[in-house]
This record gives structure tokens, sequence and C-alpha cells, in this order.
């Protein structure tokens, strides 16, 4: 995973920048509505369950489990290409929320439904840091 | 056919569907289009009303990936049923395998998934789907020979169609050795890159009896909208065409199996399983065992996707089910030749665009039923 030129960037906008620059900080932020105590992901300027505008940012865990996955033999575009095979996963975090990212730091193959993730982050240019998961260390019993 | 760009390809369906219905061009009052990625224009719709030199009081350019086609049917229905217009000219067109520059290629592919939260992951379209295909093997114990089944079965159909890209019969082992894009789909579960255009005329019923053709009746139809970004699901098994069918079911006083024949989207195989279930044809979970015994292939208890649909005869993106919709009339006509459903009296089009995202249903049927 070297180069990250001509990549699919993200553009913050405006009320997500804050988000990304807590990338940079290697902290993975969720929202909380202050009303309904539902969290969220992605960002909102609403709770999309009960429309507040009462939203908190809390710092999420970080860990979560792999709830479907794929591994793309083919590259969405060049910049892609020495990723290949890569894995991209939808991770459900430990507070709820759903994100896409993906599975890194292992053998492709070995990644399963279910798995434990917790985030890795990886800086892709001076401005964007991007949140993906690699596998939970194996808990050592001592 | 000579070679031809998207909007000349859009034009030259028109052209061909105003011939069908024995219309001039000035009887358009009104027009559905849906742009085009390789020749957009800003607003498409009144690009094409200018190229036919034609004035319309409805105009639209519709914008729901492959669930386009069938909602801007039920918007055309329903502004002919309220007066707003009475003769509507619904066209599409692109040219996704010759018109494409590199440029646009890349741009088409990047502006799947949300920008800031899935696309920069890297996922390509067929990924996004094996992301629906792993969860439903994980929910019900679906197989890659199940998922291969749905595309032997539309080869089959498909080996009885002239007009279509792919005639040559294929096998589950065929699929199962074609080399694999996203885990677990194969080549062969993905669907055509096509260039190609359909278009048809809709008009009230008592309008339609005036035609020299027979008219195929629109009994029901039904939308369900359930996300646009597949990270934003409430479920990876279970889609919004639970919704869009029950809604055209109801307004068709019709149920599942009043269904002669069916077209469903098939963009990528695990789809036809999930709509099989989705639409009622089958229990959840069970579509895979059905499509693997052959129910679905030519003779079976419902045949589907009787042109060999995008897996087998086309798939020119947007309009990719304009031609389940054209076989759908064909079929109903009994116009449909070697592949023609016996006694097809009653058949339903289902489409779905982004990543399960929007879903349209219609209920078709060659009597008017009142
Ligand atoms: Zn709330």
């Amino acid at each position: 995973m070297s180069g990250h030129n001509g990549k699919f960037l993200p553009v913050p906008r405006p009320e997500t920048e804050g988000w990304w620059e807590n990338c940079r900080n290697h902290k993975l932020m969720i929202q909380r509505c202050s009303d309904c105590g539902e969290f969220q992901f992605y960002p909102r300027i609403i709770c999309a369950g009960c429309m507040s505008g009462q939203l908190e940012w809390v710092e999420s865990a970080g860990r979560g489990k792999v709830s479907t996955y794929t591994v793309c033999r083919l590259p969405v575009a060049e910049a892609y290409a020495s990723d290949v095979p890569y894995v991209v996963a939808l991770v459900r975090l430990e507070e709820g929320p759903v994100m896409m990212s993906n599975v890194v730091d292992c053998d492709p193959e070995s990644v399963k439904t279910g798995m434990l993730v917790e985030v890795a982050f990886q800086k892709w240019s001076e401005t964007v840091t991007i949140p993906q998961f690699k596998p939970v260390a194996e808990r050592t019993t001592q | 056919m000579p070679h031809l760009g998207a909007t000349a390809l859009c034009i030259d369906a028109a052209t061909r569907a105003l011939k069908d219905a024995a219309i001039t061009k000035d009887q358009v009052d009104g027009l559905v289009t849906c742009n085009s990625f390789a020749e957009p224009y800003m607003y498409h719709a009144e690009a094409i009303a200018e190229y036919l030199q034609i004035f319309p009081r409805y105009c639209v350019t519709a914008n729901a990936g492959g669930g386009t086609t069938f909602s801007s049917i039920q918007h055309a229905a329903t502004a002919i049923a309220t007066g707003v217009c009475e003769t509507v000219l619904l066209c599409m067109a692109d040219s996704l395998r010759t018109g494409l520059s590199r440029e646009q290629a890349k741009k088409m592919q990047s502006s799947t998934g949300h920008p800031e939260f899935e696309t920069p992951y890297g996922a390509t379209v067929p990924a996004y789907y094996a992301l629906i295909a792993r969860a439903h093997m994980d929910a019900y114990g679906t197989t890659a020979e199940q998922f291969a089944a749905v595309a032997v079965s539309g080869r089959q159909h498909a080996a009885r169609n002239p007009a279509a890209q792919m005639r040559e019969l294929i096998s589950v082992e065929d699929v199962l050795n074609s080399r694999m894009i996203a885990d677990p789909l194969h080549l062969l579960d993905c669907s055509l890159v096509s260039d190609g255009g359909a278009a048809i005329v809709m008009t009230s019923a008592q309008r339609a009896s005036d035609f020299p053709h027979d008219p195929v009746y629109i009994l029901g139809a039904g939308e369900g909208h359930c996300h646009e970004h597949i990270s934003q699901a409430k479920s990876l098994t279970t889609s919004a065409a639970v919704e869009s069918g029950r809604r055209a079911y109801r307004m068709a006083g019709l149920g599942p199996e009043d269904i002669d024949v069916a077209q469903l989207y098939d963009c990528f195989t695990p789809v036809v399983l999930i709509e099989l279930e989705d639409l009622g044809f089958c229990p959840k979970g069970e579509a895979g065992a059905f499509v693997a015994s052959g129910g679905t292939a030519p003779g079976g208890v419902l045949p589907v996707n009787t042109h060999g649909g995008m897996l087998s005869h086309c798939h020119p993106g947007n309009p990719g089910a304009m031609f389940s919709l054209t076989e759908a009339v064909a079929q109903l006509r009994r116009a449909a030749g070697d592949r023609q459903v016996e006694d097809a009296q009653i058949a339903l089009v289902h489409g779905q665009g982004g990543i399960m995202s929007s879903h349209a249903t219609l209920i078709l049927a060659r009597e008017s039923g009142t």
C-alpha cells in the first residue's frame, strides 16, 4: 500500500472537515443524538432517527465486526492496482453504526464474516488520512 | 445496424417506437429520457426533444439507475391519468461499450458509492454487489453454483433470441471457471457492457385502441426506495423490492401466482435471487434452489428474462431495463418467436438501481382487465 496518487480521495465538505481532521489525529468519531441517544455514521447535521439537531461527537472505540466482505481481484482504477487483491468490507462498529472500509494487514483469504477488527489509520495525502481496519490481535492468556 | 453514438441510438429507438405505434412525432406531448454517460447533456430530455424538433408539455430526464425505466413509467402514467399530457415517448440509450473515453470510464467507476465514505476504498461495481452476495450466502447457505445457475438460465433464453449479444450455451462449471472478479462473483456472474437503446410509446387505453398494433396494458406499478449507499442499507439480503412488488400487486389486484413470465433486473446473478424472493416467487433463502432446478429456464414454472437479460442480451447502463420492457411487450403480443412463453397473459418486470437501492415493479397484461 504505497503510493496513493490517483486514488479516489474524499473531498471533505464544510460540515465534515472536522471529521477528517480527527482522522488525521487517528481518532474515529461518530455522532450520538443528545435527544434519542442513537449513534450514527456518516456524519449528518441532523439525527436521522428523530431529526434532532442536538448531536454530540463521540470517539468510537474503533472496534467492530466484519458484517460482509469481498476480495477485489481487479482494481477499480490504476492507482489501486498494486493493492490487488484487496478486501472491501462493511464493518459494524461496537457502538452500532456501519462503515465501509478495507481490511488490511492480513491475508485477504483469511477475512471472514464476523471477524473482529480494529481501526488502523493510513495517511494517503497531506490532508487525507483514511480509517481502515485490521484483525484484532489474538489475545494472549497470561 | 450502423454504428451510432448514444444520442443517435436514442433517436433511432424513438423513431422505431413511433413507427410501431403508427403515430407522428407531433402527437407526442410528453417525453421521458435518462442521461447518457457517453454523451451526457445538462438537460437530456430537452436535448432529445430539440434533436427531434418536438415541443412537449411534459419533459423529464429520469435518474434512478436501473430502476429508472420502470419508475419513469409510473411518472408517465401519472401524467397521462391526471391530464398533464396525452401521449408520452420514453426513449433511453447509451453507448458504454464503444462510446466512453478513458476519463469517462474512470469517472463512472468513481461515481459509484458515497464520495467521502465509500468510494475511497476502491470497490468496483461488482464488488459492491459481491457484498450482497456474501451476505446472502452467510444468511441462507446460498452457493456460488446457485448464483451461476442464474447466468446459465439467462443464456438458455438468449440462445433462442437472435438479438442477444451472447448466445452460446454455458454451464455452471463455465461460470465457476471464469475469472474471479470480486469474491464470490466470477466474470460470468456479471452483466455485459453494451451500446443500445430502446423506446416505447405510452398513452391512455382508450387512445391506444386506435393504434394498428395491439397495446399492452399497465395493470400495476410500484416503487420502493431503501437507501442510496450500501453501507446505509437496513438489510443486505432483503430489498425494497418487497415494497415495490407489494404496491404493484395491490394496484393490479394480482399476486405472484398470477405471473406467467417475469423480466427481473440481472446486473449480477445474486440480484435475481433476491428479487425472486422479495417479489414473492420463492420463500426467503430458497431462490437459489429454485433457479438451480430450472424454475426460471425456458419451459420452467416461471420463465425469467426470456430475451437473455443483461447477463446475455445486452446492458447499456441506465437504459438496461428497457429491454425487459420491450421483451415483456413482445411476449404479451405473442411476437417473441422461438422464445415465446405459451399463452403468456400477465408479465412482471422489475428494475433496481444503485446497489439494491431504488426498486420499481410493473405488472403488464395482454388484456385491459376491466
Ligand atoms: Zn435522535
